[in-house]
């Protein structure tokens, strides 16, 4: 396998001094809220995993539809590599929504839209990995990937307008809330800082280890031609 | 009377979270370089056999 690219190792270094930096900001910047209390710092994180999570799991959607017009494999492995990513930051997404819900709504849990929503969307790719793994001819596995996140895709949209649509007590940072929301509150220009500096650095985590990952997938693949050579 | 509110400690619940989030990136990290350290193990191995 080749040596690791240049311009991917500064992409490693810059991803990790903008996890610093961007944890400082939520952390030690930005004021603690009025109401809340330090649990709110938990929302610059939990908005910013949320955002990478869904940009993934689109470009997942989009990586199927390139692999079902041109039949190449290198989209397949660009399709698992981005719903990979986005699981686990999805995952952190809703751990951390839970942790700030039990001081803030009294509760761990609940069925509220957003919630919901989201879930269905972790559970559609988790169901994605495990479905692959049953089928064992790589162009069939391609194929069934690319027209699941296809589909999937669909949950990304419906989970981010969830609570711009139906009554939820979720609160809305960019918009108008529903009523029925706890937990709001208003940004100050700091707060507004450190969010869209979380916003940005998270996008670069995800293209770093989406970079990474994808050079995974193409060392699995030669692993697994080579095997077969071998083998015969 | 005169009430001065102070923010709750919700700190606890602040650092499980981020606690949580930089663990769950931890293991990430580490699965992904333990997987790729396997896959050039097996590669070496495998081309030692071709050659062979």
């Amino acid at each position: 396998m080749k040596t690791k690219p240049r311009t991917l190792i500064a992409l490693d270094i810059l991803a990790l001094i903008l996890l610093g930096v961007s944890s400082y900001l939520a952390l030690v910047f930005a004021p603690t809220e009025a109401t809340m209390g330090q649990v709110q710092r938990i929302f610059y994180f939990h908005v910013a995993t949320a955002w990478v999570g869904m940009l993934g799991f689109i470009a997942a959607g989009i990586s199927g539809i390139i692999f079902l017009v041109t039949r190449n494999l290198k989209w397949d492995r660009v399709e698992v590599a981005s719903v990979e990513i986005s699981l686990v930051f999805f995952f952190i997404t809703i751990v951390l929504g839970s942790i700030w819900a039990r001081p803030i709504w009294n509760t761990w849990w609940t069925w509220d839209p957003r919630l919901t929503t989201a879930t269905i969307t972790e559970l559609i790719y988790i169901a994605y990995f495990m479905l692959r793994q049953g089928i064992e001819d790589p162009d069939r596995r391609a194929r069934f990937g690319a027209i699941y996140t296809l589909i999937g895709s669909v949950s990304v949209p419906i989970t981010f307008m969830s609570i711009r649509l139906y009554r939820t007590i979720h609160p809305v940072v960019i918009g108008t809330q529903s009523a029925e929301a706890q937990g709001g509150f208003n940004m100050t220009s700091d707060m507004r800082f450190a969010f869209f500096f979380a916003l940005i650095s998270f996008t670069i985590i995800f293209v770093d280890l989406f970079w990474n990952r994808i050079r995974l997938g193409a060392l699995a693949d030669k692993v697994e031609l080579l095997k077969l050579k071998v083998m015969q | 009377m005169i009430f001065i509110e102070t923010p709750p400690d919700t700190s606890g619940y602040m650092i499980a979270g981020y606690a949580i989030a930089f663990g769950v990136m931890l293991i990430y990290v580490l699965s992904l370089i333990i997987r790729y350290r396997n896959l050039n193990r097996d590669l070496s191995m495998l081309e030692e056999i071709d050659k062979g």
